[in-house]
């Protein structure tokens, strides 16, 4: 292969139309009910005030209101990004609120607002003691504030810290200091520089040496009040010889207005730890005319730190007006290796523009991507990946798989696999298909009896196989069900 | 009592009229052997009578059992006993062939008002199957069709059917494409299939498979309608004189209807 070697390649595959597929498509969102709480909130706008009250607020040291103040000023000087192909009309970051709680301020589980509990439940979030019968731990963040950890007592046993992010400034203060901003700098993106400023709460997740974490970890979050964005920040330490599984999902109540949500995760995994992140994202997408809907702007970034260090990225995306994300992997460590399966289905007119970064910079290091498009309805479904082998990075090695599944013929399909080779040794592999539902599968299926509704998410559900079978076993039932909500509908 | 009784069907494709006033009668527990040039409209009737979506019944009727099958959605016609191995079995990637059959089979028992088998039941139901169609236990494992064998998938629809049970089998050219063990094989599952409640449209431009299934009838095809019918051994004439014998006989036939060659 050459010194440099740079590569880019669209494929836009139109499609035979088959009304009744294209019905069965017409979605229905489970999650969209709004869950009546008093709720307190900042009043609309930014500027270094709300910055300082936010960080008041939680109480948090002098370093980390610096930290966020910082953050602001810098984004202040950063423009909007324009390079994804994506239409977005203008975002007026001065009507968002950067706030939102529910009023009676929880202290535990047991004070929790039944109300809020009621809307978990309709979620299907295992919390309370469903948590336990499941055996999963979960923080779920409703809006701005981590309302409730599970399972603390067992994980402390074993030494894992599992937190909120505003708890973990307060109690883990030096942990939160060394690592936050390690990943993904302040600087590093417009969305993220306006999360660093104005992140409301998240996930803190700290796995010491050698310790597999004894069960997955899991958090929820929800968007409720109205104009208000949701920016949480999670970060997982995973220290040597440790191993973590981390699942979150997502929800929000349907509304006309478009609401933001700007993530920044991140993920450290030392010398020969393992980290495992999911994602079951099913934000409100917005009606089928794209009024409403959640703008998806997420930072998502794991760094193989140590050698031998493994990081996997898993997500299902079926929500979002507009989702905006690349889960990447900084692969630093020797022979350190990085993992991205993604199914990302469109409807309606949603658009998604999301894929994945490996930056290869050790020896050895390897990366696999497994990235599935699904697009129905006048929605556009982009895969964008940039996989860049850094000069030192002798014996690196990458495969990277796209397909393409379309529905209907008014949707589009992308692939943007961007590709920067520096070292003359590495092997990169890319594939590529696009293909439809075929009017012969479903006959096929329909031949045997099985109806067309059960015949499209069977199909459907076999082309994500590949993604599905990386995720914890629970969620795969619950992605594979989504997967069918997203599917459901009149047959005509 | 008839179980197929086809009355002056007329069907178009993509607006053009492919059958043009078929009749035909089967009944319980016979084997009808359809043979005819290339073009004479015997995959349209597979398709027809399986409620392909483009398939447009434009006169006749077709009564299954003393119902009005034309009436019925595809998927209902499979649940009241209509059975079709294609000619081209497609691949469903990541779909398991297992569960395939049994979302098949229990999506066709609902419909009848019959409980849903759980996987204990259907396991044991398919254990006996696979000793009619000897097909390896590996091949259950794999996606529906996907990387098969052109033997692999002809056997792997007579196992569907011998799995599903249907009342009426329609094998469209399902030795097409076959070496004559792999030909064997089929045929026997078909045989081990025969009852007196079963019966079998054989579609089939070839005498050789008939060889192996042994038909009661056997009707030749051509301008989209039934033009002769008689036993096997009128295939056994077609074999060896082709079709072009029928112009004398039905002078309204276009040479171009009978310009397919019998091998």
């Amino acid at each position: 292969m050459n010194e440099s070697e740079n590569m880019t390649r669209e494929v836009a595959a139109p499609v035979r139309d088959n009304a009744e597929v294209v019905e069965a498509l017409n979605r229905r969102y489970e999650a969209g009910f709004v869950t009546d709480i008093e709720s307190t909130s900042l009043p609309p706008g930014l500027n270094e005030d709300i910055v300082r009250q936010l960080s008041a607020i939680k109480g948090e040291p002098e370093w980390m209101t610096e930290w966020r103040l910082a953050a602001y000023r810098h984004w202040l000087t950063m423009p909007e990004p324009d390079w994804a192909k994506l239409d977005i009309g203008p975002i007026d970051y001065q009507s968002v609120s950067y706030y939102s709680a529910p009023k009676a301020g929880p202290k535990s589980l047991d004070e929790v607002d039944p109300k809020l509990l009621e809307t978990y439940e309709k979620l299907g979030v295992p919390l309370h003691e469903r948590a336990k019968l499941a055996g999963v731990a979960v923080d779920a963040v409703f809006d701005s504030v981590s309302v409730g950890t599970t399972f603390r007592k067992e994980l402390a046993e074993a030494g894992v810290i599992f937190c909120s992010m505003s708890e973990a400034i307060r109690e883990h203060g030096d942990l939160v200091r060394q690592y936050l901003g390690s990943v993904v700098p302040v600087g590093d993106n417009y969305f993220a520089a306006l999360n660093s400023a104005v992140f409301s709460d998240g996930s803190f997740v700290f796995i010491p040496k050698g310790v597999r974490c004894p069960m997955e970890l899991s958090t929820y979050f929800r968007i409720n009040a109205m104009n208000t964005g949701q920016f949480e920040r999670t970060l997982i330490v995973a220290e040597d010889d440790s191993h973590v599984s981390y699942l979150e999902g997502c929800t929000a109540p349907m509304r006309d207005e478009n609401q933001l949500h700007a993530a920044v995760v991140e993920l450290v995994a030392l010398d020969r730890a393992q980290i495992k992140y999911s994602t079951v994202q099913n934000w409100y997408p917005g009606d089928e005319n794209g009024v409403g809907g959640i703008y998806n702007f997420v930072t998502k970034r794991g760094d193989c730190r140590g050698v031998s260090s493994k990081i996997s990225w898993t997500q299902v995306e079926t929500g979002s007006a507009i989702t905006w994300k690349y889960p990447s992997c900084v692969l630093r460590g020797d022979h350190s290796v990085g993992e991205f399966y993604s199914v990302a289905l469109t409807h309606h007119r949603q658009q998604a523009d999301t894929g994945t970064k490996m930056i290869h910079i050790g020896k050895g290091t390897k990366s696999k991507i497994v990235a599935k498009g699904i697009s129905a309805g006048r929605s556009s479904n982009s895969y964008r990946g940039l996989v860049k082998i850094e000069k030192g990075a002798d014996g690196a090695r990458n495969y990277t798989q796209c397909d393409s599944l379309l529905i209907g013929k008014k949707c589009g399909a992308h692939t943007f696999p961007y590709m920067e080779v520096k070292n003359p040794g590495a092997i990169v592999e890319h594939e590529a298909t696009t293909s439809k539902i075929s009017d012969d599968q479903l006959f096929y299926c329909l031949s045997r009896g099985i109806g067309e509704e059960d015949a499209v998410s069977m199909i459907v559900d076999g082309f994500c196989k590949q993604v599905f079978r990386e995720l914890p076993m629970e969620f795969a039932v619950e992605a594979k069900k989504l997967l069918e909500v997203s599917l459901e509908g009149a047959v005509g | 009592m008839h179980m197929l009784k086809i009355d002056n069907l007329h069907a178009r494709v993509e607006g053009k009229e492919i059958l043009k006033g078929l009749s035909l009668t089967v009944n319980p527990g016979e084997v009808h052997a359809i043979m005819g040039p290339n073009g004479a409209g015997k995959s349209t009737l597979g398709n027809v009578l399986s409620g392909r979506e483009g398939y447009e019944v434009t006169e006749g009727t077709v009564s299954f059992g003393g119902q009005d099958l034309l009436a019925l959605e595809p998927e209902e016609r499979a649940a009241v006993g209509v059975f079709l191995a294609f000619q081209y079995p497609v691949e469903i990637p990541g779909v398991n062939n297992t569960y395939f059959l049994r979302a098949a089979l229990n999506a066709q028992r609902k419909f009848r008002g019959e409980d849903e088998l759980d996987s204990m039941r259907f396991l044991k139901l398919v254990r006996e199957k696979l000793k009619i169609m000897q097909i390896s236990d590996e091949l259950l494992h794999r996606a529906v069709n996907e990387g098969f064998s052109g033997g692999e998938k002809k056997r792997n629809e007579i196992f569907q059917m011998a799995v599903l049970e249907p009342k009426l089998a329609i094998l469209d050219e399902t030795d097409s494409g076959l070496d004559i063990d792999a030909l064997k094989q089929v045929a026997e599952g078909v045989n081990a299939l025969r009852s007196p409640a079963r019966s079998f449209l054989v579609v089939t431009h070839y005498q050789r498979l008939l060889d192996y299934i042994e038909p009661d009838f056997v009707h030749v095809l051509a301008g989209g309608r039934i033009v002769e019918s008689g036993d096997k051994n009128l295939a056994l004439k077609l074999e060896a004189e082709g079709y072009a014998w029928l112009a004398d006989k039905h002078p309204h036939l276009r040479k171009a209807d009978l310009a397919g060659e019998a091998a």
